[in-house]
């Protein structure tokens, strides 16, 4: 069951007059302008008992995601293909509104959009994950660790996905003539197939504004939000609105331009981060 | 193109497997005060798809601390009846079935006008009694005809439909069959009279423009739906009016 | 005869700007209003009038309602009004005297289940409303029984002036009192008068703004009258 939210921190009402005040003048509390995502950070490799990891922090939020990569039985609709399943944990150190205890919604819904928008376009290549069809494959298992909140864990969640997954190695294995599989972690096969490049950008709706990459106050503050998944060509990949309130036709139109010209930045932050660490 | 899996999914007339135009419904039925105890219910069906919703409320929540000073909480719970799938369906939630029931609620509340009833809680429960493709709009659309039937203050009506892409071809309210070979499914949910979309997703690839178009079939869609909705609510009080 | 036209209304119709009717249904949705549940839109002598025909009952202070007791505490009863809030009604106000928990039994004064008519005294949504059963008529339900109906078909079946109420009264023989949280209550002098005031009652409910429902009512209890020897 989904509940209105009850237990919210209450925003003072001449915050959100504060924003929308800086808004009209085409600025930001932080001094940004309201198109340009915070300062982003990546650290790739921090984890080394994961097959891959990152350490994303955008502005201060701060998102782990490390991949772990195992033997498991494909599904049965895809003897073919390997599977990836994402995860994502809202620790409690995180935020004084995260409880411990199994996924909200809000988990759920983070990990859900991070999966389809990876999923959907084939950002990694499944195919590539067959050690015996119909038998054995590889599951690459995602999981996101929110651990300081300060608004948009989608795109630093995806950010931190994505450059882990990027730099995963595919561990190697020994076949034994029963037929087990013995998974020799610390020899590596190669590096994980990775086809495409995929970035979230979140954008809040705050009275007739649109800005990208909301902070924790201005998520407060929003009306709705809106998830867009870009690919390295451009193309949308996945779309999640959320938030309780709606979007005209045109608001609509703007958001898309919006979010697809801001996912350039984190394109490029995502490069050269790996460039530098790769 | 649209050919897989030994099934034609776009003829070369342009029509689809069961026939229909790409931007064209399936039969869709509506229902209104189906249930006794609910305040309020509607049974709605798109094609072979069959949804079921209820509400109860404005009341006062068995867990008092529920509430807000201010304003109703609504409660959305989206639920597939073990039944409703080819294979059975586990009746415990699901990981989908949370997220969908978010996502319903969101698109819920910017109609509900919560701030009338404070402390005060309003149950929405959607059963999905069949699927065949399209159940999160389904249920939408049931959940705010069944809204309407209890009586609860609504700035408008809330229709929904989902728009699917098939080897490159946008087509509106795809099937199960469709859904499964779709390179894209796009679920809108708007409130046509006050122009908001409301419930608005994308599971799959598309090009901007491509999403520009598909809304603008969804969003003529549901300006059809919703009219349908006020027809079945207007015919019900109809013998009440005597108009 | 005036000119008059209706028709049924529904949430997101445009409604003309001049019309009037119950605040809390009538929303703004940024330049035009809406009726917020179904209704009709009455249109006479170039007025347009929205006349609900939903909406949960929300108390107001100075209504005399019925109510149902439904559980107790330590010194008030909590009280089903057929509306969102449970309504409270204290011991002390229904002795008329302080109460005392150690010596009083509350439970042998109401039971759950007892219907009382009382009078909200107080209720502003931020705290359940309270209520009194002090003043004429007002207490425990004694006699006769006690019918639902939509709160919204109340002023239907009370009728211009009580014309309606009164006429169902004078053709059955029995006393009716019709609360504004939709409960009738009614004491009949046998069964057969009350069935028919009770089918009445279910026929306004039913078909409350049709033409010439008075003169239907009206036929409807004399045949039954008939029909059961009345």
């Amino acid at each position: 069951m989904s509940t209105t939210p009850f237990k919210i921190p209450i925003v003072p009402s001449i915050k959100r007059e504060t924003y929308l005040n800086l808004y009209s003048r085409g600025l930001r509390l932080d001094n940004r302008d309201l198109y340009t995502p915070r300062r982003v950070e990546i650290e790739t490799g921090v984890v080394e008992k994961a097959n891959g990891s990152a350490l994303v922090s955008l502005g201060n939020t701060k998102v782990m995601a490390g991949v772990k990569i195992e033997v498991g039985t494909p599904f049965r609709d895809t003897p073919d293909q390997g599977v990836l399943t994402v995860h994502a944990e809202f620790v409690p150190l995180a935020s004084p509104t995260f409880e411990p205890g199994p996924p909200d919604e809000n988990a759920i819904e983070l990990a859900r959009v991070v999966d389809r928008s990876l999923r959907e376009v084939g950002a990694v290549d499944l195919s590539s994950l067959v050690i015996r069809e119909g038998e054995k494959v590889w599951i690459v298992w995602v999981d996101l660790y929110i651990l300081d909140h300060d608004g948009n864990l989608f795109d630093a969640s995806m950010l931190a996905a994505m450059a882990a997954l990027k730099t995963a190695s595919l561990p190697d294995y020994e076949e034994y003539e029963t037929g087990e599989i013995e998974v020799l972690r610390d020899k590596s096969q190669g590096p994980l197939k990775v086809d495409h490049t995929v970035v979230t950008v979140t954008t809040a709706k705050i009275g007739n504004y649109i800005i990208v990459d909301p902070t924790l106050d201005e998520e407060a503050i929003s009306d709705a939000r809106m998830v867009v998944a870009v690919d390295e060509q451009g193309r949308i990949v996945g779309l999640q609105k959320t938030g309780p309130h709606g979007y005209t036709r045109e608001e609509l139109e703007r958001v898309l331009n919006i979010s697809l010209s801001a996912s350039k930045v984190y394109f490029k932050s995502l490069e050269e981060a790996l460039a530098r660490q790769g | 193109m649209g050919k897989k899996g030994g099934q034609v999914l776009i003829t070369e007339e342009g029509l689809r497997h069961d026939g229909r135009r790409p931007d064209e419904l399936r039969q869709v039925r509506m229902e209104v005060d189906v249930l006794e105890n609910a305040d309020g219910s509607a049974l709605v069906e798109f094609g072979g798809t069959k949804v079921l919703a209820a509400v109860y409320g404005p009341r006062e929540p068995i867990q008092k601390y529920i509430v807000l000073p201010d304003k109703a909480v609504l409660r959305v719970r989206y639920h597939m009846a073990p039944f409703s799938t080819s294979e059975r369906k586990s009746p415990a939630p699901s990981r989908r079935e949370v997220e969908l029931s978010k996502v319903i609620r969101e698109a819920l509340e910017s109609v509900v006008l919560s701030d009338l009833y404070p402390r005060t809680v309003i149950d929405v429960f959607i059963e999905v009694l069949q699927a065949d493709g399209g159940t999160r709009t389904t249920g939408l659309t049931a959940a705010s005809l069944a809204l309407a039937d209890a009586g609860i203050p609504l700035r408008a009506l809330v229709g929904a439909v989902a728009v699917g892409k098939i080897g490159g071809t946008l087509v509106l309210d795809i099937d199960e069959v469709e859904d499964n070979y779709a390179e894209a499914d796009m679920p809108v949910g708007a409130a046509p009279d006050i122009g908001l979309v409301t419930l608005f997703q994308i599971n799959g690839v598309m090009t901007k423009e491509e999403v520009a178009k598909g809304l603008d079939m969804a969003l003529n869609a549901i300006e059809r739906i919703v009219e349908m909705e006020k027809e079945v609510l207007r015919s019900k009080y109809a013998r009440v009016g005597e108009v | 005869m005036a000119r008059q036209e209706r028709r049924i209304v529904v949430p997101g119709d445009r409604l003309p700007p001049e019309t009037t009717g119950p605040e809390e249904y009538l929303v703004d949705n940024g330049g035009w209003k809406t009726p917020a549940i179904v209704g009709i839109l009455d249109v006479r002598d170039g007025k347009h009038v929205f006349i609900p025909l939903q909406g949960a009952y929300v108390p107001r202070k100075g209504d005399v309602v019925i109510g149902l007791i439904v559980s107790q505490g330590i010194v008030n009863w909590f009280v089903d009004i057929n509306s969102p809030y449970q309504a409270i009604l204290t011991a002390q106000d229904f002795l008329g005297r302080p109460f005392n928990p150690l010596t009083d039994d509350l439970s042998r004064l109401l039971r759950i289940g007892d219907y009382i008519k009382a009078r909200v005294e107080a209720f502003d949504r931020t705290r359940n409303p309270l209520l009194t059963v002090q003043g004429e008529d007002l207490g425990r339900i004694v006699e006769g029984r006690v019918i639902d109906v939509h709160p919204s078909r109340i002023p239907r079946i009370i009728g211009k002036k009580h014309s309606m109420i009164n006429m169902i009264s004078e053709e059955t023989g029995c006393k009716l009192y019709a609360a504004v949280n939709g409960r009738i209550h009614i004491v009949c002098p046998n069964p057969d008068s009350e069935a028919i005031a009770i089918m009445a009652i279910k026929k306004i409910e039913r078909e409350p703004h049709t033409v010439g429902l008075t003169e239907r009512v009206k036929r409807l209890i004399e045949e039954e009258k008939k029909v059961r020897g009345v």
